[in-house]
């Protein structure tokens, strides 16, 4: 990744036009050719730089649903209540942190009653209280990593 | 309110836009949809919040984003939306939310930062401890050690979205 594959990253971080030609338009802004910023792109989402290109959808304007969960999953049982919880398709991230509540993922569902039904799931296949925190409210923030 | 259309082109758009000149008329010609009937419609759903950003997701770890922390703090609810305010001004703070409290967990204001390494995470802790006037509330400060699973946006039979951060 060179200084130009960072000018990308960092201005499709930001939106990417909808018109005829967008590429064109973002290669013009960029100062390269419109040839050139479709390559690299291509090389940056095949080399897996990028995850996706496209549309970042509002979930509950959707009609759908999410929620962070956690778990006090025991040592002896980490691995076993691992594999339970990312079985569930509704599981759309999940990490271990560093704190007795140390497995915390996120649930997504098509809507909003799938939440209730995930969560009484896991804790009866995982044995283990699930703890629930909805968003009340979100603050806006750019969700730009700087390239 | 969503017809059959944007449903099929929601649907087929979220598997992400083809890198080519004319990207619209590609997904276009895959609807039966003239090019300017895409533009339109996608532009809408920008318009409406359907649609919160296009662009690109990036993997953090191939950024060199190797530490991902969420921060908690336990703050008076009177307080929440001005402190979540100025957490979220900071261009470091990934993502911020209020949440409501549980028993055993009483924090009711969270963020995200994701830092290149814990050292610089600290640090911007400390400065937004600084300058929000967080440094008097209870918080707690959660390294991820591991991420198990992590998906994009699978939006399926047309009638909701899955997506990223809760």
């Amino acid at each position: 990744m060179d200084e130009i594959d960072r000018r990308i990253i960092n201005s499709l971080q930001e939106g990417f036009p909808i018109c005829d030609a967008p590429y064109q338009q973002v290669a013009i802004q960029l100062g390269l050719t419109e040839q050139a910023l479709i390559d690299r792109l291509q090389v940056l989402l095949a080399d897996g730089t990028l995850t996706r290109f496209g549309p970042l959808y509002h979930a509950e304007l959707m009609g759908g649903a999410l929620t962070l969960a956690a778990v006090k999953a025991p040592p002896e049982r980490f691995v076993e209540v691992t594999g339970i919880i990312n079985a569930f398709p509704e599981v759309a991230h999940n990490y271990a942190r560093n704190h007795a509540l140390n497995m915390w993922f996120v649930i997504a569902t098509e809507t909003p009653g799938q939440i209730r039904q995930t969560i009484t799931a896991i804790e009866k296949q995982t044995g283990l209280p699930v703890i629930n925190m909805p968003k009340i409210n979100e603050y806006f923030v750019g969700l730009k990593l700087e390239a | 309110m969503l017809d059959v259309r944007d449903r099929q082109l929601i649907e087929i758009v979220q598997l992400g836009l083809p890198v080519s000149p004319r990207p619209y008329a590609e997904i276009g010609s895959t609807l039966s949809m003239s090019e300017d009937e895409v533009i339109e419609r996608l532009i809408r759903l920008k318009q409406n919040g359907l649609i919160k950003r296009m662009g690109v997701i990036v993997k953090h770890h191939q950024l060199g984003y190797r530490a991902n922390a969420m921060i908690v703090w336990n703050v008076p609810d009177n307080l929440v939306k001005q402190l979540g305010g100025h957490i979220s001004q900071f261009a470091f703070v990934t993502l911020c939310y209020q949440r409501p409290r549980q028993a055993e967990w009483p924090y009711n204001l969270y963020c995200m930062i994701h830092g290149k390494d814990r050292a610089t995470v600290l640090m911007q802790l400390d400065q937004l401890n600084e300058f929000c006037g967080l440094a008097g509330f209870d918080r707690e400060i959660l390294f991820s050690r591991r991420c198990f699973k992590q998906r994009g946006a699978i939006y399926q039979r047309a009638t909701g979205t899955l997506l990223t951060h809760g």
